[in-house]
């Protein structure tokens, strides 16, 4: 029987939720005999051409492309975990949840203080996703099953999850393993 | 400071001897006088009675009538409660809108005219409705708002919008209001004719303990909904410890769709004094306050002379009747536009010059209330009881309605029905007899106890009987025809318990937010079989966890219906596809970014794809 | 006029079925706490008069729902503080606190040392079940010394009430209605219009990140932080194990 497939992105993140699975060290080796990475920025594979069992979601969704994204794991992922603060609570991205859309482009690009920008060219491409009005946290957007919170979570309790989850048992983390910080 | 102002503040805080427990009247007065209670009024009434100036601040913050921005001369206070919606509410405004060249919620640039909206102000039998100033308009059309509008800019003198006067006492000349009665069904009791001072006479040929002994037999309840034993009340206060104690008068009627309060203040208001002075006697209490909604300020002047003729005849002032030592008097509280104060502690509260805020319970207010002396509140309709029970006895009172529930019910009537008005019917009475009396035809949900009462189902539950068993209620009964969307009536009642929140305790403040949040969701057609479980788990929590009154039936528009008119609820939802999330709306969410990219998104299409 | 003082008097009720012998004149919370059981809590601090706002103390008396805080324990009644709908109650509490406000755990000054926080971590709340409101909310940083972030305040009063009873000043009060109800100052508009002190007990008094000294923050490491290891509460349910109490930061 083939390994389960665990796919992983990042949306509105910064990679730290990944660097902190990372961080389980040596317990890696264990986890690639159980399972088989798939579509995830550590493989490089760009499309799910498989079901997979497990799917993590580091970041919230801050602009259409982050939506098309989790909405393509959600399809495609028998279960789905929020990784890390910002995918369960929208997180540092989200701070921009009480500024109006347009002065927050204003702020980035043409009147924050160390923007250096002459042209006074603010980002406009047809290609480039749209933000949304506000930064989701993503069981907003779609539906998740379980949630590790933490800036990141510890490597401790984003292994604790996947050993629960990929033998069947139940996700309960104990205390020293629930930090919102 | 505007030399003005300080005149303004000392003067209004003078007359009322700088008494801070005055000062939801204080604040009344100088935003009368000023048209807005600024920060420099705020500073100046803290200096003047010796307040903290944020104490000042939160009374002004907290009722709806105080306002810190400039208003206008012209207050106009749209009556927006679901009646008014069902009847033309919209029109309405949008004729004041256009005529005023306003918006609600602004002032005309000249200064002279505010247009503004505020929950039911009691006139649902004669929707639309508003209040300009302190004068209540009916019947209002699109052709009156214009023509309103029109003769404020040449006089700005809203008393006289009054050109035909209303029934009974309506046409009083301190009243002079075209509000009308609309008494359909006169009962024996609330609508007896007056017997100056033979309640009172009766009452103080007994004890004090018999008058209670006499209210205990009649087993009248208290009518303002809750249903507590009048005659216990009486007794735990008379019981208390405390050299002061007081009678209140709830005539704080802010439970939409309920207006009997009114008609009984119009019609019998010495039978409600007398009984506040029956109260007083079998209490041992010295002080009335009578706490009168500032909806219905425009009967102010006529409730004072009414008091004032009471004094001079002996009827209430020193040795009342005569009997050495029986002293007793009433002064009017008006409140300023805040539901939460018809709760009998927030009541309390707001008498004693601050935010209408519940007090904690235990101690109650028959051991500790007003400046924590012990008082009883009783509503308008209760003290009217009292004042037939002392003239007939209690046998006779308790021959009316049920065992358990003795005695007539007003009924404020209003909706989708021939006959809106008053009625006043024996306890025990059944629905469907109600709906017969005031010719709902085709009624397929009422309203029973305004929004934090319950949405019954036609015609399963007419049966049902008016009672405190059964359908218990204050009074107010609002027919909803067939052509009625009631989630509309839903959002409506749940609007008007986020606004009315006092924002104390976390569910009530908070948990009706997130009601209306998810109602709104599957009103839009966005909502998921799930978020019907989540309404009711939350609505149970937020009744269960609430501090007050308000809190814990504040969720009812909500659960009410959940159960008897799921259906309305289920035909909106649907299960989210392939776990999306139903309430996440895309080109919502990224219409604002179009707008600002100058174009459509290249993306949405695809982000379905797959 | 001058109240009798009675004599205390020995009352006996259950909590959750243990039979529990207390004072009378004590409230639940009290009477709890005395016999080494923890009913949670956020507006209520010992010392400060019982206010009953956050509701995280529900229990149930004699079947109906009661603020532990503010209830007087009375002979033979059944309190119920620990069933699965109590703590449903109580975690649905500590969620609408956290959608209500921004609470941004991973840069506050407070985590690790936050009692809404500590709630979260020991009703296990992962993330909550409510949609967050993001409410636009001011920072006053106008005090010298010390600094208020609205985003954080949780309406609790204690702030409230220390300033009035413990520091008399009346530096804080609340304005507003409903969902627009707020913290404010006294007297002025800002913080440094205020008589408030850095060290003025006001100030400690905050169980948030609201009310912060200033150029304090992360003074202690992670993981040496008040409830890093062990719950809030844990002190009163094993009074011979631990130290920690809460409400008094390191």
């Amino acid at each position: 029987m083939s390994k389960p497939k665990v796919a992983t992105c990042s949306l509105a993140g910064c990679f730290g939720c990944h660097m902190s699975l990372l961080d389980i060290d040596e317990r890696i080796l264990e986890l690639v005999d159980l399972i088989e990475f798939h579509k995830t920025p550590l493989t490089d594979i760009k499309r799910f051409t498989a079901r997979c069992a497990v799917g993590l979601v580091e970041g919230g969704c801050a602009n259409e492309e982050n939506v098309e994204v989790l909405r393509t794991f959600r399809r495609h992922c028998d279960v789905l975990i929020s990784l890390g603060d910002c995918a369960t609570m929208g997180g540092i991205p989200a701070l921009r949840n009480f500024v109006p859309l347009e002065d927050c482009l204003r702020e980035a690009y043409l009147a924050g203080p160390s923007v250096y920008n002459p042209g006074g060219d603010v980002p406009n491409d047809i290609e480039l996703p749209l933000l949304l009005d506000k930064v989701r946290p993503c069981h907003e957007v779609v539906k998740i099953d379980y949630f590790l919170p933490g800036c990141p979570p510890s490597a401790d309790t984003i292994w604790a999850a996947l050993k629960a989850l990929l033998s069947g048992e139940p996700v309960e983390l104990p205390y020293q393993l629930i930090k919102y910080d | 400071m505007c030399e003005a102002l300080g005149r303004a503040v000392r003067e209004v805080c003078g007359a009322l001897d700088n008494d801070p427990t005055r000062m939801v009247d204080i604040v009344r007065g100088v935003q009368q006088k000023m048209g807005c209670v600024n920060e420099e009024a705020i500073d100046a009434i803290a200096h003047w009675t010796g307040a903290q100036r944020v104490e000042v601040a939160s009374v002004v913050d907290f009722y709806s009538f105080f306002s810190r921005e400039k208003q206008g001369k012209v207050v106009i206070r749209l009556c927006d409660d679901i009646i008014d919606r069902f009847s033309g509410f919209a029109a309405v405004r949008e004729a004041f809108e256009s005529e005023l060249g306003i918006t609600l919620g602004q002032t005309t640039p000249d200064g002279l005219i505010t247009l503004d909206r505020t929950p039911c102000i009691g006139m649902c039998d004669q929707a639309p409705a508003a209040l300009i100033n302190d004068v209540p308009v009916t019947h209002l059309s699109t052709d009156k708002a214009r023509r309103i509008v029109r003769e404020l800019r040449t006089h700005g003198d809203p008393k006289k919008l009054v050109k035909r006067v209303g029934d009974g006492n309506n046409a009083h000349p301190l009243i002079h209001s075209m509000v009308e009665n609309n008494v359909r069904l006169e009962g024996p009791v609330i609508f007896t004719p007056e017997r100056r001072g033979e309640a009172i006479t009766k009452a103080l040929a007994m004890t004090p303990a018999e008058v209670i002994r006499a209210i205990k037999t009649s087993r009248l309840r208290g009518r303002g909904g809750a249903g507590f034993p009048v005659g216990m009340k009486w007794e735990f206060a008379r019981a208390a410890r405390g050299e002061r104690k007081l009678i209140f008068c709830n005539a704080d009627e802010g439970e939409p769709g309920t207006f009997k309060d009114r008609v009984i203040l119009t019609e019998r208001a010495d039978r409600v004094f007398a009984g506040m002075t029956i109260a007083a006697y079998a209490v041992g209490a010295r002080e009335g306050i009578m706490y009168l909604r500032g909806e219905y300020a425009y009967l102010l002047a006529f409730l004072e002379a009414v008091l004032e003729r009471r004094r001079k005849d002996g009827l209430l002032g020193h040795n009342i009747m005569g009997r050495h030592g029986f002293d007793f008097d009433v002064r009017i509280q008006l409140g300023a536009g805040s539901y939460v104060c018809g709760e009998e502690t927030s009541l309390l509260s707001s008498c004693e010059g601050r935010p209408g805020e519940p007090k904690t319970r235990p101690p109650f207010p028959v051991q500790k209330g007003y400046l924590g002396c012990p008082s009883v509140v009783n509503n308008v309709e209760t003290l009217a009881c009292v004042t037939k029970i002392l003239e007939e006895g209690a046998a006779s009172f308790a021959a009316y309605g049920t065992q358990a529930s003795s005695g007539t019910k007003l009924l404020s009537i209003s909706g989708d029905c021939m006959r809106p008005g008053i009625y006043e019917v024996p306890m025990g009475i059944a629905l469907r007899e109600v709906l017969d009396l005031c010719g709902a035809d085709e009624p397929s949900a009422v309203q029973i106890g305004g929004p934090s009462g319950r949405m019954v189902v036609a015609p399963d539950d007419f049966d049902r009987t008016i009672c405190f068993d059964d359908l218990a209620t204050g009074g107010a009964v609002m027919v909803f025809g067939p052509e009625r969307d009631l989630l509309d009536v839903v959002a409506a009642f749940m609007d008007f318990f986020v606004e009315e929140s006092c924002g104390y305790c976390t569910p009530c403040r908070v948990g009706n937010v997130l009601l209306r949040e998810r109602l709104e969701v599957i009103r839009q057609g966005r909502g998921e079989p799930s978020d019907l479980k989540y309404l009711e788990e939350l609505g149970a929590m937020i009744k269960a966890t609430s501090r007050c009154g308000l809190g814990q039936m504040s969720p009812n528009p909500i659960t009410t219906t959940l159960k008897s008119f799921r259906s309305i609820y289920e035909a909106r939802v649907s299960p989210g596809a392939h776990g999306f999330r139903r309430s996440f709306d895309l080109e919502e969410a990224v219409a604002q970014a179009e707008r600002i990219a100058g174009h459509e998104s290249v993306h949405r299409q695809e982000v379905t794809h797959e | 006029m001058s109240e009798v003082i009675l004599p205390t008097s020995e009352v006996i009720f259950t909590l959750d079925g243990v039979t529990v012998t207390a004072q009378s004149g004590q409230t639940v919370m009290e009477a709890a706490e005395a016999v080494g059981i923890y009913i949670p809590r956020l507006c209520h601090k010992e010392g400060l008069e019982p206010y009953g706002s956050c509701r995280v103390c529900t229990v149930t008396v004699n079947g109906r729902p009661a603020s532990a805080c503010t209830t007087p324990v009375a002979d033979g009644i059944a309190v119920e503080s620990e069933s699965d709908q109590i703590r449903a109650w109580r975690r649905t509490v500590i969620e609408m606190l956290f959608v209500e406000g921004n609470h941004f755990c991973m840069f506050c000054e407070k985590s690790g040392n936050c009692e809404l926080q500590a709630l979260g971590y020991r009703m296990g709340i992962v993330a909550p079940r409510l949609p967050y409101l993001w409410p636009k909310r001011p920072v006053d940083a106008s005090h010298p010394d010390v600094l208020i972030d609205h985003n954080r305040c949780i309406l609790c009063a204690r702030c409230v009430r220390t300033s009035r009873d413990v520091d008399g000043k009346q530096a804080f009060a609340f304005v507003g209605r409903g969902s627009r109800r707020h913290l404010a100052v006294n007297p002025g508009s800002r913080l440094c219009d205020t008589k408030l002190d850095v060290t003025d007990a006001a100030v400690d008094a905050c169980p948030v990140g609201a009310i912060l000294r200033k150029r304090r923050g992360f003074e202690t490491p992670i993981g040496r932080r008040l409830y890093d290891h062990v719950p809030i509460g844990t002190g009163v349910e094993q009074p011979v194990e631990l130290t920690i109490r809460e409400g008094s930061p390191s």
